[in-house]
């Protein structure tokens, strides 16, 4: 198992350089930044030239990127154009988009098992067609819309909440978003359950747990539920990356300050640094996201081992 | 115009007034817990600044307003009327319109203790000068003597001197400035930001400054938290006129205008500027007398690449002319912006006032919607180059899909032609402005102005100069050019404008870009504060705004 991890870090590497490398292309196929800072002026030559300079715009690509590289190396992130260093906005952000979405998988596993489970032991009777039923419509709704329509709701209608997070985004002003963040993966999560515990439900070993006489909540609990999730792990695990990433049409309909708005606010402004230091740690998120769903993987089900 | 505004003001205020006491109670709750900590603190919309708060590298509105709030110049705008007035400066006078003396008013302090001297100013100034401090709007010093030698023109090139050889520390409280060329309404343009006065502070510990900047204005900085919001308090050292009428000022980033009105329709935000553009229509419904519709300096036009053999010179003009006629700014002003936006008449700006140089006869028929004759125009010169005519502008903001595609439509319908005008939207500003500053467009595209100081030289001069910053379209006129420059040399201000006037009617008649609209600047605020109102700039004069 060591030795497996060990193998599954070292190829992250060549992985990561792939991933940085293409995003640092795409951010440069952007266009010329320097032009949009002078707003609706044309730059003077000699100004824009220095910015250039001191950007390493002027090198080519390449050697930007070994540049850019190097310096991530020693910890130095660089500096959004406004002068602030891409390592603050990471302090701020980061921990509120992980908190988010922290949130938001807790709800996906507790409440998205617990459905899955209750619909697929319960298959064809009318819990479960309700499931379906709802979580079908909740999948076809697009985010923005359960966003807008609950935040209108319970934060201008009812005012039960504040329709938007405050700077410092404490952990219940992130309620809301995080259901909204995660109410179509949740259906997912539902659904899958559903359809995995419903297969295993006449599979074999429950038989013979039944006829040992096992009591009802060990079998679904010990053995049903626990080989029924590897295919809820995997999504799980790939879903950790996506809402951090992806949770930007939340993060702007509640006002989150987090990765999301970074990113974008970075794409807009064709603001290298900011753009490639935030994807760079989502790679890093995602692959580590990977790693730990295939050690789950052994964990859960004692055949499959890695060596 | 300037009349039936400020009427309805009054309007307004009382309006609001009475809103408040009528449903006290009641929007007490929504509104309290905003201003947690302070007690009169108002909560207003704002977004990250796009370069660091040093007062000559901020060009655009977002770290304008922190400007605004933080530093005070020699001259300020009047936030009703845009006329200059002195603020720190005592006098500064000039025999010449060359050589002029700035006496600076005695007791002013920085928010750190250090005065206001005549070294604050001269040593900010020879810092946003210098090429090495990459300061996006050097450029506003271009006039004082020794500029080119602190910043040479050319890429690459190093600066032969350090310092601006035309300023000079006489004693604490008086500098001279010598310009390269006579200038009467110099004293007029020193109310923009890039002028402000800077503590010493600065220069020690430059990292501390940009972490939590310093000025001398009504406010001062009492926490930043990057990117998400700025706490701003009274400066208790702050000497001028306009001392704030409320406790303090957060400043609070919105990542999408929609929330921002929302939190505004819940009472969590006391001031938006920015309301979305699809909400508009709702917005006079929803906010009542809280919705503010106020003339601003801002004009969008649509510049020509006169660089471009189709569009450019002389035989070009009545094409040219044909397109202008071809719209119906009434119509789509009326309909997309429901009315924030006035069919233009000149090439400046109502908020300058007719004493400043606006003029709504200068456009005269060119700006008027005549189908029949736009027609013939276009058909006279042989129609469009290449048989379409492509119009560009960034879409990422401003609803500028909406309103080219309504000029495309007015264009067609003209021409009884499905496609001979069609839109070519740019994803982003930044790329968008790449393409103009590369001259990659061979059809008009979108060009705002929106004006630095209330003055007509401002959209004149920067914008159809030859060879001047702004000037996309690359006019070039000569007669024009020696007009701004007599205006420039003239004697008084009122003889300035009214050469200005002249150059600014030679652009009815070479038509190197067409007037649109005028924008209004938009606003609305909760009923928990009232004097709310836009300054010339479109930016909410925040000392004004009292908490009920």
């Amino acid at each position: 198992m060591g030795r497996y991890v060990i193998r599954r870090l070292l190829q992250m590497i060549p992985v990561f350089i792939g991933t940085t490398f293409l995003i640092f292309f795409m951010v440069y196929a952007l266009g010329d930044p320097v032009a949009a800072m002078f707003g609706d002026r044309a730059p003077d030559p000699a100004t824009a030239a220095q910015i250039r300079r001191d950007l390493n715009l002027d090198k080519p690509l390449w050697q930007q990127y070994v540049l850019y590289m190097g310096n991530i190396f020693t910890g130095d992130f660089g500096r959004a154009f406004n002068g602030q260093p891409v390592l603050d906005l990471m302090r701020n952000a980061w921990p509120i988009t992980v908190r988010l979405a922290l949130l938001a998988v807790l709800f996906e596993m507790v409440i998205g098992v617990a459905l899955g489970v209750v619909s697929g032991l319960r298959r064809g009777r009318a819990v479960d067609t309700g499931v379906l039923f709802v979580t079908l419509v909740v999948i076809s709704v697009p985010t923005f819309v359960t966003g807008y329509v609950l935040q209108y709701l319970l934060g201008v209608k009812w005012g039960w909440v504040k329709p938007a997070v405050s700077s410092e985004a404490p952990w219940n002003e992130l309620v809301l978003p995080a259901v909204v963040l995660a109410l179509v993966s949740l259906a997912y999560t539902t659904r899958l359950t559903r359809t995995s515990v419903a297969e295993n439900a006449r599979a074999d070993y429950v038989r013979t747990a039944v006829a040992k006489g096992l009591p009802r909540r060990r079998i679904t609990v010990r053995h049903l539920l626990r080989n029924s999730l590897i295919p809820v792990v995997t999504f799980l695990g790939i879903d950790i990356g996506n809402l951090m990433g992806g949770a930007i049409v939340t993060e702007r309909i509640f006002n989150i300050q987090g990765v999301g708005y970074q990113l974008w606010q970075g794409v807009l402004r064709q603001n290298a640094p900011t753009v490639v230091g935030f994807v760079t740690v989502l790679v890093i998120v995602y692959l580590l996201a990977n790693l730990l769903v295939d050690v789950l993987y052994a964990v859960l089900d004692p055949r499959i081992r890695y060596a | 115009m300037r009349r039936a505004t400020r009427a309805s003001w009054t309007a307004c205020v009382v309006c609001a007034a009475l809103a408040a006491t009528g449903c006290g109670s009641d929007s007490g709750d929504g509104g309290g817990s905003s201003g947690d900590g302070g007690d009169d603190i108002v909560t207003a919309q704002w977004g990250d600044p796009q370069n660091p708060l040093e007062p000559a590298n901020v060009n655009e509105v977002q770290g304008g307003k922190v400007l605004k709030l933080i530093t005070r110049g020699l001259v300020v705008y009047d936030p009703e009327t845009a006329e200059p007035q002195n603020m720190l400066a005592e006098s500064i006078e000039s025999d010449d319109q060359q050589n002029w003396t700035v006496k600076v008013k005695k007791g002013h302090r920085f928010s750190n203790g250090e005065p206001v001297t005549s070294k604050s100013f001269v040593d900010a100034w020879n810092y946003a000068a210098n090429i090495k401090n990459q300061q996006v709007n050097s450029s506003f010093f271009r006039y004082i003597d020794g500029y080119d030698e602190v910043h040479p023109t050319d890429a690459g090139a190093q600066p032969s001197a350090q310092k601006l050889s035309g300023l000079k520390v006489v004693d604490d409280r008086t500098f001279t400035v010598k310009l390269s060329q006579k200038l009467s309404i110099w004293p007029d343009t020193l109310g923009y930001p890039a002028f402000a006065p800077l503590p010493q502070a600065f220069f020690d510990n430059h990292d501390a400054y940009l972490d939590k900047p310093i000025g001398n204005g009504p406010y001062k900085i009492d926490s930043y938290s990057k990117g998400s919001s700025m706490k701003l308090v009274r400066n208790e050292k702050y000497k001028g006129d306009d001392k704030p009428q409320n406790d303090g000022i957060e400043l609070k980033v919105y990542t999408d205008q929609n929330t921002a009105y929302t939190d505004l329709q819940a009472g969590n935000l006391d001031v938006s500027d920015e309301l979305p553009a699809g909400q508009l229509a709702n917005a006079e419904s929803d906010l009542g007398d809280r919705f503010i519709n106020q003339e601003a300096g801002i004009i969008q036009t649509l510049a020509f690449p006169l660089y471009d053999k189709g569009w450019g010179g002389d035989d070009k003009a009545d094409l040219r002319r044909g397109v202008s006629m071809a719209i119906d700014r009434e119509a789509i002003t009326e309909q997309i912006y429901n009315d924030t936006r006035i069919p233009a008449k000149d090439w400046t700006s109502p908020v300058i006032g007719e004493k400043g140089g606006f003029d709504d006869t200068i456009c005269g028929d060119l700006c008027e919607y005549d189908p029949k004759q736009a027609r013939k125009l276009i058909e006279d010169a042989g129609g469009f180059p290449g048989g379409r005519l492509t119009i560009s502008s960034n879409v990422d903001t401003g609803s500028h899909k909406e309103w080219m595609d309504a000029v495309c439509n007015s264009i067609n319908k003209t021409l009884d032609k499905e496609n001979a005008c069609v839109v070519n939207p740019v994803g982003t500003f930044a790329d968008f402005r790449s393409q103009v500053v590369d001259r990659e467009f061979t059809g008009p595209f979108r060009s705002g102005w929106q004006m630095d100081y209330p003055l007509i030289e401002n959209f004149l001069a920067p914008t159809y100069y030859t060879g001047a910053s702004s000037n996309d379209g690359e006019y070039s006129n000569k007669k024009f050019d020696d007009l701004v420059d007599q205006a420039n040399a003239a004697e008084d201000t009122a003889a300035a404008v009214e050469k200005y006037k002249d150059a600014e009617r030679l652009l009815a008649e070479d038509v190197p870009a067409i007037p649109l609209w005028y924008q209004n600047g938009i606003a609305g605020h909760s009923d928990r504060v009232s004097d709310v109102m836009l300054d010339p700039f479109s930016v909410p004069n925040y000392p004004a705004i009292r908490v009920d």
